[in-house]
């Protein structure tokens, strides 16, 4: 097995050593052989791809992810591409529109391949949540992907894709991203028009790019940066040359090591490997300071009442009346109970259940209000440390990938894997999560590195440079037991 | 014993703007169902709402026409509940930061000035509309209404009988329309009108069980169902039971109010901050140009024509009730009409035709300097007030000038002595009888000269010149 980057893969045609159609068809021949197997896919629209594809054939080199094959995440919405969010309330959804980011790819003359698997609307940390499969991890197939955007980060750890987006709402792209050995990309919130995503928990929700390379996250974060005036919130902010941005080293800079991570139950391995990261770091000239995040220990907790909150009522247009599932009744009420009973599976009824109740009247000061607060100070604790640093270093995940089945019955193990990943989009921050190793079962370790807002390029030039010095290369995925 | 009403009510009003408040659909009333509809109104998975500028810029008039003070960082909050005609299952509308509180407006009761306070006026989105099959099997929906923009205006409890809820309904009904915020059709539901309505002992001042009264579509229906409600609680009291608190539907067929649901049925909104939009924040430049363009409001304009143009109280309150109808009067009285005059006009044959017709005051076959117009016909003599009548029937009709009708018709008033002396003498002349009576004291006789002058001149004679060309030969 041989797989490329965004880079190698656009030098290449640029120089008209292949043709983008070879590529496509290359990606559908990884897919074909191993997603049986990994199961990252729920839709592959291979011969719409192979149209468009050599389509591009006859065309001259224009866009900047031209003729490169690509997924995206199944809560990404695709014009006359069904969009299920991994749900039975969407199964047979297509949607009258493109996301932002479909269109921008689109424009970028990239060649979309289909749609991965994720938990149900997003909910979830392995990807068990989806209605519809399970998806395995490359590394080790009896193990998770994670999640949600478990097909994603497999599709991209396969080398079936070199890009894949994902969104990340507690960690939904890093986390995955750690467990399989790629790199994965938070932008700050407003960075990437949340237009067409489906929403989970809209002040948490930014989508994101899964890559080989930090480089390649810079090409693909370039793309989809920037003002979009169907979104409110995304920033009228200017978008820096990512790319440009790599070089430069992290000489002066500051790095900033989060004190107490240990009663967070960090594994020693994966300890081992984040301190050998920051060492490099500091090898390449980066200066280490230790900074606090005093409420970091309320982050999960804080989080599972805003998103959850957020989420009831994201949920709420699922009542079977306009598109997606209808089921039977002999009133209103009924239909609305039988469509949202049989439509929704557990994770998301639990999370509108403790959403619903967050919300209501008499709990709402002591819930959601107070969630809000503590929020304010999580995202205080971060400017407080960015005074003193330029980028926090954490471990993305305390352990390395879970086997599958393993925490299914134990939402609340389930919840606490998110505790490095959550911090981040309760700040709103960018964050970057980076391979710095393989455990001793041949599992991927990721190096979390989190910056200022809005400032992607010094969170990516750091782990370039991380990239660059670390001196060994990931392992191949054996795709097998 | 005695009860005093008291009643609160809730208006929604329907801005007029060309697109819906969050996303680039029509507004427009009355197209087919489902054709002014997007991805971002239906609901569909992934879409987000993008702010009108021009809904807050209307909403923001309301309030300050309204007297309100005006929050300049707003907010939108969701208000969470399931309905068919609800797309995303929660409408975007504003909570704890509305964009206007605490303001009032003044209506007139018997003579009396009477201030009703406005505890807010906060900015939302419409529902849809939905229909439900007569085989009650079937519902559609028709979702070009929703996202229509909306402001609902909440009255304090200060209105004390159903017929003070109208006169401050119309009073809302008559600012919307002076500021261009709304068309206010209740029939068309672009203004729509809650009540909160209960009765307490006379002198009490704790507040009794209310019902909220929902579903009456006229201003007539509003005073109707408040004066039922007011009758049932009033019988209840009086039998000893108590006022359930429960929301009543007014029932137009019988005229009576029924019970919706109970108050264990209401719902919990779970509001909370909406996080897919930006606070609103209205700078002072801004809240400056709003308050600086504001028209003169009916109040004031009433003022005005009582003071400055004299007209009578009613006068001054029929004219100023529309907008487009003072407009109009003053037209006519800057034509060179008087004030008075004039408004016997507008009030009188020119609304009288337009309501018979069905017509708005904008749609007047007759202008306003053509009505000046008559009016200076009458002024000079060439017609009489009874003959302008029929003028004004026919420029209707016609839509031409008075004077082009009055030469048609050959209807110029004969004032001319030259002309009428030779006719008077030959009356004179040939009713000997007539003279010697009012010689003899009989005024009555005076008329019948002058009648039989006006026939001989087929009623054009001026009846003034004719009586006193007849005073001058017989006269003592």
């Amino acid at each position: 097995m041989s797989v490329h980057t965004v880079k190698e893969i656009l030098a290449s045609l640029r120089r008209k050593e292949s043709k983008p159609s070879e590529w496509t068809e290359t990606a559908l021949r990884m897919i074909e052989q191993h997603d049986p197997t990994i199961g990252a896919f729920l839709t592959v629209d291979g011969e719409r791809a192979l149209e468009r594809a050599r389509r591009l054939d006859g065309e001259a080199f224009d866009g900047a992810l031209f003729g490169v094959p690509y997924a995206l995440k199944d809560n990404i919405c695709t014009r006359n591409l069904k969009t299920t969010a991994a749900s039975r309330i969407l199964e047979s959804y297509i949607p009258p529109y493109d996301a932002t980011v479909a269109q921008r790819l689109a424009a970028t003359q990239g060649v979309l391949l289909g749609k991965t698997n994720l938990d149900e609307f997003a909910m979830g940390s392995s990807t068990e949540n989806s209605a519809f499969q399970l998806t395995r991890n490359p590394y080790d197939v009896k193990r998770v992907p994670g999640g949600s955007s478990g097909g994603s980060a497999a599709a991209v750890a396969a080398g079936m894709v070199p890009f894949a987006l994902g969104s990340d709402t507690g960690g939904s792209i890093r986390q995955p991203a750690s467990f399989c050995g790629v790199v994965g990309l938070k932008p700050t919130y407003g960075r990437v028009s949340r237009y067409g995503l489906i929403a989970f928990a809209s002040s948490l929700d930014q989508i994101g790019p899964f890559t080989r390379s930090v480089e390649d996250a810079a090409f693909v974060l370039q793309a989809i940066s920037g003002h979009d005036e169907r979104d409110s919130t995304s920033a009228p902010q200017d978008v820096p040359d990512f790319v440009r941005g790599l070089e430069g080293g992290v000489k002066g800079l500051r790095i900033g090591l989060v004190t107490g991570l240990d009663e967070h139950g960090v594994d020693a391995e994966v300890q081992a490997a984040v301190g050998k990261a920051v060492q490099t770091l500091q090898d390449a000239g980066a200066e280490v300071v230790e900074v606090h995040l005093p409420h970091l220990r309320y982050a999960v907790a804080t989080y599972y009442l805003i998103a959850p909150a957020e989420a009831s009522s994201n949920l709420a247009r699922y009542d079977g009346v306009r598109y997606g599932r209808r089921a039977a009744g002999q009133s209103l009420a009924e239909m609305y109970e039988n469509t949202r009973s049989e439509g929704f599976g557990m994770e998301v009824k639990r999370r509108i259940m403790i959403g619903t109740y967050a919300l209501s009247s008499g709990y709402y000061d002591a819930y959601y209000r107070r969630a809000q607060q503590v929020r304010t100070r999580i995202r205080e604790d971060f400017e407080q440390a960015f005074k003193r640093c330029d980028v926090i270093v954490m471990p993305t995940t305390p352990t390395t990938a879970f086997p599958l089945g393993e925490k299914v019955d134990n939402p609340l193990q389930m919840y606490l894997n998110d505790i490095f990943t959550i911090p981040a989009n309760l700040a709103g921050l960018p964050a970057l999560s980076v391979p710095c190793g393989v455990s001793s079962e041949g599992l991927p370790i990721g190096l979390q590195l989190l910056a200022h807002w809005w400032d992607e390029a010094t969170l990516l030039r750091v782990g370039h440079t991380y990239e660059q010095a670390r001196g060994f290369a990931m392992p191949l995925p054996r795709m097998g037991a | 014993m005695g009860y005093e009403t008291v009643i609160g009510l809730e208006v929604h009003v329907e801005l007029k703007t060309k697109t819906k408040i969050f996303c680039g659909c029509s507004t427009n009333f009355g197209d087919p169902p489902n054709t002014n509809v997007c991805p971002v109104c239906l609901g569909h998975p992934g879409t987000l709402p993008v702010l009108n500028r021009q809904a807050v810029e209307l909403a923001l008039k309301a309030a300050t026409a309204l007297n309100c003070q005006i929050n300049q960082d707003c907010k939108f909050d969701r208000k969470n509940y399931f309905y068919p005609d609800l797309p995303k299952g929660y409408q975007i509308s504003q909570y704890d930061q509305p964009i206007g509180e605490h303001g009032y407006v003044e209506i007139e009761v018997d003579g009396r000035r009477k201030r009703i306070g406005i505890t807010r006026v906060h900015l939302e989105e419409d529902a849809g509309k939905s229909m439900h099959g007569e085989d009650g099997r079937h519902s559609l929906i028709d979702y070009n209404r929703t996202g229509v923009p909306l402001i609902e205006i909440v009255s304090e409890p200060d209105i004390r009988s159903p017929e003070e809820a109208r006169l401050y309904l119309e009073a809302i009904k008559s600012i919307m329309q002076y500021c261009d915020i709304s068309d206010c059709r209740m029939e068309e539901g672009s203004l729509r009108c809650d009540a909160n309505i209960s009765l307490r002992p006379e002198g009490s001042t704790e507040f009794g069980e209310k019902t909220e009264l929902k579903n009456m579509n006229s201003f007539r229906n509003v005073q109707r169902g408040l004066e039922f409600e007011v009758q049932r609680q009033t019988q209840l009291l009086e039998q000893g039971q108590a006022v359930t608190q429960e929301t009543r539907r007014f029932d137009e067929a019988t005229q009576t109010t029924v019970s919706m649901r109970s108050k264990e049925e209401a719902h919990d909104y779970r509001y909370f901050p909406e996080p897919d939009l930006l606070f609103v924040h209205i700078d002072d430049a801004w809240l400056d140009r709003v308050r600086a363009e504001l028209p003169e409001l009916p109040a004031q304009r009433r003022a005005r024509f009582e003071q400055e143009l004299g007209l009578p109280a009613y006068d001054a309150g029929v004219l100023t009730a529309e907008r487009a109808v003072a407009d109009y009067y003053e037209s006519v009285v800057a034509a060179g009409s008087d004030a008075k005059t004039a408004s016997n006009w507008v009030m009188g044959d020119l609304l009288g035709y337009l309501n018979a017709q069905g017509l708005t005051v904008e749609a007047s076959p007759v202008r306003p300097e053509q009505l000046a117009g008559l009016i200076a016909q009458v002024d000079k003599g060439t017609i009489s007030i009874k003959q302008a009548r029929d003028v004004f029937k026919l420029m209707c009709e016609s839509g031409k000038d008075a004077e082009v009708i009055i030469k048609e018709q050959g209807m110029e008033q004969i004032s001319d002595e030259a002309v009428l002396v030779p006719i008077v003498e030959e009356v004179i002349a040939n009713n000997p009888k007539s003279v010697e009576d009012y010689r003899a004291g009989k005024q009555k006789a005076l008329g019948a000269l002058v009648g039989q002058t006006m026939k001989a001149t087929k009623g054009k004679a001026n009846p003034a010149v004719v009586n006193k060309l007849i005073l001058e030969r017989i006269g003592g």
